[in-house]
């Protein structure tokens, strides 16, 4: 732990000699948890550059996952790279990689050890991890050393980094209901969430607005819940490849299914599903949340999340139970008979929590861990206790923090980051001066934080508009759910790597927006 | 008055698209209904029937009219007649001879009318220019009849935005007559390319987008405190030095040519706005001695201030560095800025304080400011120019030519403004309430749209002398990222309210046309953002 206690000093120290040296930046976003950088650079050279397995790594040669990040990241780490350029003669740089355990056809989950130890040294660089996912870390790190003078030379400072993730899960959402979103804007927001070290892509795929999500075992569905039954849908093919994009980027597909409320969409294909609204003792034609009365739905429910589980290989799934209207409910005949043989009184929230006690039974006896939004547990307290909740509700989270890891869940926190909310100016310093665990409670308490999730919903957002409005904003909280609050709290101090950070996400073809005036020496070409 | 509101027809559109609906064997006539009404901006006058002709590439054209004024020589509408077949078409390869007889066309050609006896190809654009048209869509022919190409360009879109299609893919359009004139000649957009550089491609994009809009003025807001990316034929050092890139991030002369060139195509003034004495900064890199150096204490501070307005340098530069813009730029009108000047260095500088007393101005620095500004008004004069100012120009009492342009831009106050302004006889055109670089969650382009330019009290005369607005995108967080989707369909609204009758204040019905135009705009390839949730049958492909 000598290394620990030196380090704040010394880097303090080395950034003003490195900035003042070589006039630029070349931090690493998320900042590493120990990062040790030197103003001795050396030079790297396109031809003689190679990544090479450690002898000692288990992963070797043929592992999927590394193999082509190798592939990817060198065009990263040069992207203007063509045979024969490059006139300055550097000595052979290799970046060894070794890693302890193979899992390399695996898929990335809550207990990855996303770890690794980085050292960049004359000539090579090593590159230490637990697991694949841990070495793909390193690389993102590595990659973002790499700098180029004005000469168009690469060049990396000698440097020495041990990270790890603060915490384990860290997420971003994205709404594919109120607008779809076409295949090639979620990877490219997959790419974008490697590059800041996000590990869980959170898929809100189906809502009131739409079901774009093909189902194999209900292609109904879509074909009548979708905007439009071909163009505007996620065929299964379709979801392999982003959950295999995803998992060669260390990322994990949790899909959200959300019921028994947002469900309009799934009315349209599934005839008896949701409850009919009455109106003067007849039914008004609309629709209510799903029918929690009859036993077609629970059968319906577990044959989806039976789908679900076949489909998507992570062990979590996500299954809503937010803002669930009782009007309907309320409204309707059958459903206050039901009320009144179970004895839930005139209390609608005790047959919401019936609804989602079943289907949370479900999901664990298809072996599966259920996230669910707040309103569950604020309405009910017999949550299995393996189940994450999600918080969403801006004002006072940090009670609401207290009171469910209090009750002994686990908790994922994204209510002060719905970036979907935007306002004039820099607001990612609001995202940046979120503490996850400022909120009274145990060190135990505390531990249950697990991360928390980026959230944009979609009411505004669709293919224009969505990459720039995300990037860079959703970096700040990347930031906040990786590094180590203490050295990261100063957003003056954040923003000037932020700032060359998204120069980096510009230079990588990720259209992210500016934090304020200035320019890029590689702006974007799109339009 | 025979013609209708286009407003007061809209329960008929309904019954008229569901009886189509009826006659064609088609169902889906919520489609076509909304296809229907999907003009934008709304025209002032407008008549429809329910009877439809069919579109085929392969047999439709867009011809000049036998008495036009306009032929195949005329370069501009030759290049509108193929853009709008293409926004019409589509990406449509050759029409393939075979497919020919698959239908037959109803509409086989809109012929293009011209009147007046000079239909101004080669000419610009100009805040006189007269935009009205007449459109007349009727079997076998349509007729767009304008009396020059200004006109015929703003009916190309109203036509191109007529048509619509079928369940089958098949191109309608329904017996149409339209007679359409802005009520304000000066609609403009104002892009910011100082506090970041907006690549050329971006700058052409919105031209792009400003035309399927009506909007008739390109404020060019080049350069500002942050860079300089004007490359200057006469003073190079501007840009060399004050770029923030002197190859990557400047506008060379050909790429100006350019924008103005694209822009005239599309019937759009180029303005330039070239803004002293503050906003400065990145001029004094290329230009020594151009700024008033601030003092700290009794000695220089080395920062620098304002242009510095004591020194006939300055004027000397000034001369000549217009002299060559009122070349580059042809339209009648410079932008001279003439805001948000800071005081302070100038009270710091010991011998702007001698020049003040000699000048007997006493401490009030706004006379030194509008000292400054009456001089650079003169050089400006003597170009043959006008110009256009910022409020506070005005505000100070500076002697204006009689027709200046005040621009409008605070907030507070800005009815008082307007009064102020016209009744002192000027012209105005208003931007306060449109600064679209301002965002907030939700569907803010309603405010936009609520807006009324005239409700100012005061007389006829004066409101006569509103001649329009501006829709004002600067760019502090702004660049090629972000731009297109932040400014469209926000802008859309503020198109609307300087075109259209001012009657036409529904925002519901807005609503419904705004979502289609919208997504006719992300089928043409500018990435308009959605107003709400919904989709479009072409969504976005780019990224």
């Amino acid at each position: 732990m000598r290394l620990t206690a030196l380090l704040p000093v010394r880097s303090c120290l080395l950034l003003v000699v490195v900035s003042v040296c070589v006039q630029q930046v070349h931090g690493v976003w998320p900042l590493p948890q120990q990062l040790h950088q030197s103003a001795d650079r050396g030079c790297l050279s396109p031809q003689r550059f190679s990544f090479t397995y450690g002898r000692d790594s288990a992963a070797q040669t043929g592992c999927s996952v590394l193999d082509a990040a190798f592939k990817r990241y060198f065009s990263i780490i040069f992207p203007d790279f063509t045979k024969g350029s490059g006139l300055l003669m550097c000595e052979n740089q290799s970046n060894r990689l070794s890693v302890k355990t193979g899992g390399c056809d695996g898929y990335p989950d809550e207990d990855s050890d996303e770890s690794y130890n980085l050292s960049v040294s004359e000539g090579q660089a090593v590159l230490r991890s637990v697991t694949v996912w841990g070495a793909l870390r390193g690389l993102e790190s590595f990659s973002q050393l790499v700098y180029q003078d004005d000469y168009g030379s690469y060049f990396i400072n000698k440097t020495e980094i041990v990270d790890f993730p603060r915490f384990a899960f860290r997420g971003l959402l994205l709404d594919t209901s109120r607008h779809y979103l076409p295949l090639h804007a979620i990877l490219k927001t997959l790419d974008a969430m490697a590059y800041s070290k996000f590990n869980v892509f959170h898929w809100h795929i189906v809502d009131d607005p739409s079901f774009p999500y093909q189902s194999r075992t209900f292609p109904d569905l879509s074909n009548k819940g979708a905007f439009h039954p071909f163009t505007h849908i996620y065929t299964q093919s379709d979801v392999m490849r982003v959950i295999e994009h995803a998992r060669m980027r260390g990322i994990r597909v949790v899909p959200e299914f959300d019921s028994p409320g947002h469900t309009q969409s799934w009315g349209k294909g599934q005839p008896g599903l949701l409850t009919p609204c009455y109106k003067g003792g007849v039914p008004s034609g609309s629709f209510g949340p799903v029918d929690p009365t009859i036993d077609t739905t629970y059968k319906f429910m577990e044959s989806l999340l039976k789908e679900v589980k076949f489909v998507f290989p992570d062990s979590y799934v996500h299954l809503g139970g937010d803002e669930v209207s009782f009007a309907c409910w309320q409204s309707n005949p059958n459903v206050r008979k039901f009320m009144e043989k179970m004895g839930f009184g005139k209390d609608f929230t005790k047959l919401e929590s019936f609804y989602m006690e079943s289907i949370m039974n479900m999901t664990a006896a298809l072996n599966r861990t259920s996230i669910v939004w707040q309103d569950v547990f604020d309405y009910h307290e017999r949550i299995p206790q393996d189940t994450v909740l999600e918080i969403w509700k801006g004002e006072k989270y940090q009670a609401e923090l207290s009171r469910m890891t209090q009750a002994g869940h686990r908790v994922l926190l994204s209510a002060p980051w719905y970036i979907n909310h935007i306002s004039y100016g820099q607001d990612w310093r609001n995202s940046y001066a979120v503490q996850p665990q400022n909120f009274s409670g145990t060190e135990e308490q505390k531990k249950l934080v697990i991360g928390g999730e980026v959230a944009m919903w979609g009411e505004y957002v669709d293919a224009t508009n969505l990459t720039p409005r995300l990037w860079p904003r959703a970096c700040a909280a990347a930031e906040r759910l990786w590094s180590n609050e203490e050295k990261t709290l100063n957003a003056d101090l954040a923003f000037p790597r932020l700032e060359e950070f998204r120069c980096e996400l510009l230079r990588r073809g990720i259209q992210a927006e500016p934090l304020f005036v200035g320019h890029c020496k590689h702006e974007y070409d799109g339009l | 008055m025979a013609m209708y509101c286009l407003l007061k027809l809209a329960p008929l559109f309904l019954a008229v698209a569901v009886c189509n609906g009826w006659l064609f064997g088609d169902f889906v006539g919520k489609q076509k209904e909304q296809d229907e009404i999907s003009l934008w901006p709304l025209p002032q006058k407008f008549q429809s029937s329910a009877v439809a002709f069919k579109l085929s590439p392969a047999s439709f054209q867009i011809v000049h009219a036998k008495q036009s004024s306009a032929g195949p020589s005329c370069g501009l509408l030759e290049n509108a007649f193929r853009r709008y077949f293409e926004y019409i078409f589509g990406d449509l390869k050759k029409p393939e001879k075979s497919r020919k007889k698959v239908y037959d066309s109803d509409l086989v050609e809109l012929q293009v009318w011209v009147t007046s006896a000079d239909p101004k190809c080669d000419d610009f654009p100009s805040l006189q220019t007269d935009e009205s048209y007449e459109l007349s869509i009727d079997e076998p022919s349509a007729v767009l009849k304008a009396a020059n190409v200004w006109g015929a360009l703003r009916g190309l879109e109203t036509f191109s935005q007529l048509v619509y299609e079928d369940y089958y893919g098949v191109n309608n359009i329904n017996k149409t007559d339209i007679s359409d004139f802005p009520r304000f000649a000066h609609r403009g957009i104002l892009l910011d390319s100082s506090r970041h550089f907006l690549p050329l491609k971006v700058i052409l994009a919105n031209l792009e987008a400003m035309a399927m809009n009506k909007f008739n003025v390109f404020h060019w807001h080049i350069v500002d405190d942050q860079s300089f990316p004007y490359m200057s034929r006469t003073f190079p050092e501007l840009s060399q030095k004050g770029a923030y890139h002197p190859f990557t991030h400047v506008y060379t002369p050909s790429d100006v040519k350019m924008v103005i060139e694209f822009a005239r195509m599309r019937g759009i003034r180029v303005i330039p706005e070239f803004d002293t004495p503050g906003h400065t900064e990145s001029w004094g890199n290329g230009q020594l001695d151009l700024l008033t150096p601030c003092y700290s204490g009794s000695s220089p501070s080395g920062t620098f201030g304002p242009v510095n307005p004591i020194l006939n340098s300055s004027y000397d530069f000034m001369t000549q560095f217009f002299k060559e813009i009122s070349t580059v730029f042809p339209d009648a009108y410079i932008h001279l800025g003439g805001d948000e000047v800071d005081f302070r260095c100038w009270e710091s500088n010991p011998d702007i304080q001698k020049f003040m007393a000699q000048q007997g101005f006493g401490t009030d620095y706004s006379k030194l400011e509008s000292f400054y500004i009456q001089r650079l008004l003169d050089i400006v004069a003597a170009t043959k120019k006008g110009y256009m100012v910022w409020q506070e120009v005005f505000d100070n009492g500076v002697k204006l030519k009689d027709d200046t342009v005040v621009e409008v831009w605070m907030g507070n106050k800005m009815e008082e403004e307007l009064q102020n302004v016209t009744r002192a006889g000027f012209t105005t055109i208003l931007s306060a309430p449109w600064y679209l670089d301002y965002i907030s969650y939700g569907q803010d382009w309603q405010h936009y749209y609520k807006v009324e330019p005239l409700s100012f009290p005061g007389t006829d005369a004066q409101k006569k002398l509103v001649i329009g607005g501006e829709a004002c995108l600067w760019g502090e967080y702004v660049d090629a990222t972000n731009l297109t989707p932040r400014l469209w369909p926000r802008a859309s609204a503020v198109a609307e309210r300087l075109w259209s009758d001012k009657s036409v204040t529904d925002v519901g019905n807005a609503y419904n046309r705004l979502v289609q135009h919208r997504c006719r705009m992300v089928k043409r390839g500018i990435p308009a953002e959605p107003l709400f949730v919904g989709h479009c049958r072409q969504e976005y492909k780019g990224l």
